[in-house]
């Protein structure tokens, strides 16, 4: 399916679901409201002309500092747009993170029938950072959340076992979060911070 | 294997049982990586399998966030440290979306052709390393010696054997040397009987057969909900390979098979694994006739190679007109990284690449070039945006999503580990087993710790 195709079968089907969508260098990415994630993840994995029957990825991205690092040259134009490549779709810009919302919750499905992806958005605020949880469709997101949470804290409502995958119980914080100090050390035997 | 329906097993039923926990790992012989199984048994029979992963994580994606977009290249090495040359080539064509610029031909079959050498090193560790934990030690020193050969290649090619950090964005480091197809030819030759060899050891041997068919068995459907790629999913009868399924670079225009198994179990992973490595050397041998011709020397009667040291002395003193014509010597493991193989192996895009050395030393656009892509707080800037771009690592889809702010470092990457997905079924996979089949299971999952715990 086409990306202009597979954004209208979604946003069909659940008009008020979809916040926003584009496309950008090809890949196909629909922003949702959070309440509706369960039902459109079904939705997609069991209709036939969708057919995402891998859930590939799922992380989270922490736009708190986007565009508030610094960028020391001063004669660099930053966001330089390079000549195009007719290989890869160039035709429309990037709209930006994908809302105010500290995180987004991003999720790439594959379907191998169709051989296309998608990839699924949804902006989530630090103060409710939760989201259903797809492990009743896909049991491989049991420990793709346990890592999201680990790392940056966003729940997961309905998951089995919601504790910490890559750091140790007793760790405090989330580290991927861009509040995170990169230096701090957590030891738990030896000198601390 | 199923247990022996023995009788004494019915006349002591009345006897109190109670379930064994049994701990192995995070550091056991048998565990290629630090991982902890935490096994519950009934006899020798696995009820339940907790697994702990996070042993050697070390803040892969959090350091990526701190360094520009070259200086990601060493950490994605130690990713999958046994084929680090596709971890390269995925972050850069992920980085190569974002700027939305493709490398020269020649680049790209270059990126293929060494792709294809380290997913034969990957299969060849794992086969051999599996082979062994069942006792067949011949095997794994017969497929070390093979692995060897092809990292002599690697070497030949990046100066390094491991870690080699050889793709830069928007080209690789250094053009193949000189008549490359002659030692391959050699170490695919004795890579072909080294696999004879071991097919011969192992693929009808009893013991091995017996510990390897009908253990850690999955269907397609439950690898696919688990998100399981590569050889592991390809043993269950699916054939979803990124190579063929989403062609990148060259993979559309080279010949090669997928093979498939039937039962999902250990002995179909087995033999996937030991065909995707002669497939594999059919894709360089095919690569390798395709392959765009090298560069040519400019002027080849005047130029001559000088030590890179000795070229910036004479740039130092103004005499540029000394070396006009001649090719910097930087590393003697390097040959093909001058001014006469740039532009086979590099983008033309000043913006991306760093200047052949002959340049920087020779000529103040080429000095300006590198200073601009070195200097702190420059360097490669794609525009804002994210992509998400898979390869086929040698044990499945390898996949980078990386968000730009614009700025001069990655604002997020993520890696979607393949053996991560794999992971995550293991606990599954080893339930209802015996507790030796925890071994070739865990063999064929091929755990690679540097991209399971990043």
């Amino acid at each position: 399916m086409n990306p202009a195709s597979l954004i209208e079968s979604i946003q069909n089907r659940f008009p008020d679901a979809v916040s926003s969508f584009h496309t950008y260098r090809g890949d196909v990415t629909v922003i949702l409201r959070r309440e509706s994630l369960l039902e459109i993840a079904r939705f997609l994995k069991e209709d036939p002309a969708l057919a995402m029957n891998y859930l590939m990825d799922l992380t989270a991205v922490d736009y708190s500092a986007f565009g508030k690092r610094p960028a020391p040259a001063f004669f660099a134009s930053s966001g330089v747009t390079v000549r195009p490549s007719p290989q890869i779709p160039d035709e429309e810009p990037w709209p930006g993170p994908p809302s105010d919302a500290r995180f987004a919750v991003v999720y790439h499905f594959y379907s191998t029938a169709h051989k296309h992806r998608l990839r699924l958005v949804i902006p989530v605020d630090e103060a409710a950072a939760e989201v259903d949880s797809l492990t009743s469709l896909w049991p491989g997101a049991n420990w793709l959340e346990r890592e999201a949470w680990d790392m940056f804290g966003i729940g997961f409502r309905g998951h089995p076992d919601l504790k910490r995958i890559l750091m140790y119980q007793e760790f405090e914080g989330h580290p991927l979060r861009k509040d995170y100090p990169v230096k701090k050390r957590q030891p738990l035997i030896g000198p601390t911070n | 294997m199923s247990p022996p329906a023995n009788e004494t097993h019915q006349a002591v039923a009345d006897v109190e049982t109670r379930d064994m926990l049994l701990n192995v790992g995070p550091a056991h012989p048998a565990m290629h990586g630090i991982i902890r199984i935490l096994a519950k048994l009934d006899g020798e029979r696995i009820q339940d399998a907790e697994v702990e992963i996070g042993y050697l994580h070390r803040g892969f994606e959090k350091m990526a966030e701190t360094v520009d977009y070259n200086g990601v290249m060493p950490y994605t090495d130690r990713l999958n440290y046994v084929s680090p040359l596709i971890n390269n080539m995925g972050y850069c064509m992920a980085v190569e979306k974002l700027l939305g610029i493709t490398v020269p031909e020649r680049c790209q079959y270059v990126r293929v052709i060494l792709s294809e050498i380290s997913r034969i090193c990957d299969h060849l560790t794992c086969v051999g390393a599996s082979a062994m934990e069942l006792g067949s030690f011949t095997v794994f020193l017969y497929m070390i010696k093979a692995r060897e050969f092809l990292w002599e290649l690697v070497e030949k090619v990046t100066g390094a054997r491991m870690t080699v950090s050889y793709c830069r964005v928007g080209g690789v480091k250094a053009d193949l040397p000189d008549d490359f197809a002659a030692p391959c030819k050699k170490a695919f030759a004795e890579t072909r009987t080294v696999l004879a060899e071991s097919d011969g050891l192992l693929t009808r041997n009893r013991i091995f057969v017996d510990r390897m068919s009908g253990t850690g068995v999955i269907s397609a459907a439950d690898a696919i909900s688990y998100g399981i790629t590569g050889p592991f999913l390809r043993g269950t009868g699916a054939d979803y390979d990124v190579r063929k399924d989403c062609p990148y670079a060259v993979y559309d225009r080279l010949p090669f098979d997928v093979p498939v198994g039937t039962r999902g179990d250990n002995m179909d992973r087995y033999l996937v694994r030991m065909e995707e490595m002669e497939q594999s050397m059919r894709i360089v041998e095919a690569a390798l006739r395709q392959i765009p011709p090298g560069p040519v020397q400019v002027h080849p009667e005047t130029g001559r190679p000088i030590p890179a040291a000795e070229m910036v002395d004479l740039a130092k003193v103004g005499n540029i007109a000394a070396f006009r014509d001649d090719s910097a010597v930087t590393c003697p493991t390097l040959e093909g990284s001058g001014r006469a193989s740039h532009p086979a192996i590099a983008t033309d895009e000043k913006r991306v690449f760093l200047p052949p050395k002959e340049d920087t030393y020779g000529n103040i656009e080429g000095l300006m070039q590198q200073f601009k892509l070195v200097m702190f707080g420059h360097g490669v800037r794609p525009p804002k945006g994210e992509v998400y771009f898979p390869v086929e690592g040698a044990n499945g889809e390898l996949g980078f999503y990386v968000v730009s702010d614009g700025s001069g470092s990655p604002y997020r990457v993520r890696v979607r580990p393949p053996c991560f997905a794999i992971m995550s079924a293991l606990s599954k996979l080893l339930t209802g087993d015996m507790i030796a089949d925890m071994i070739p299971t865990f063999g064929s999952v091929n755990m690679i710790g540097g991209e399971l715990d990043r």
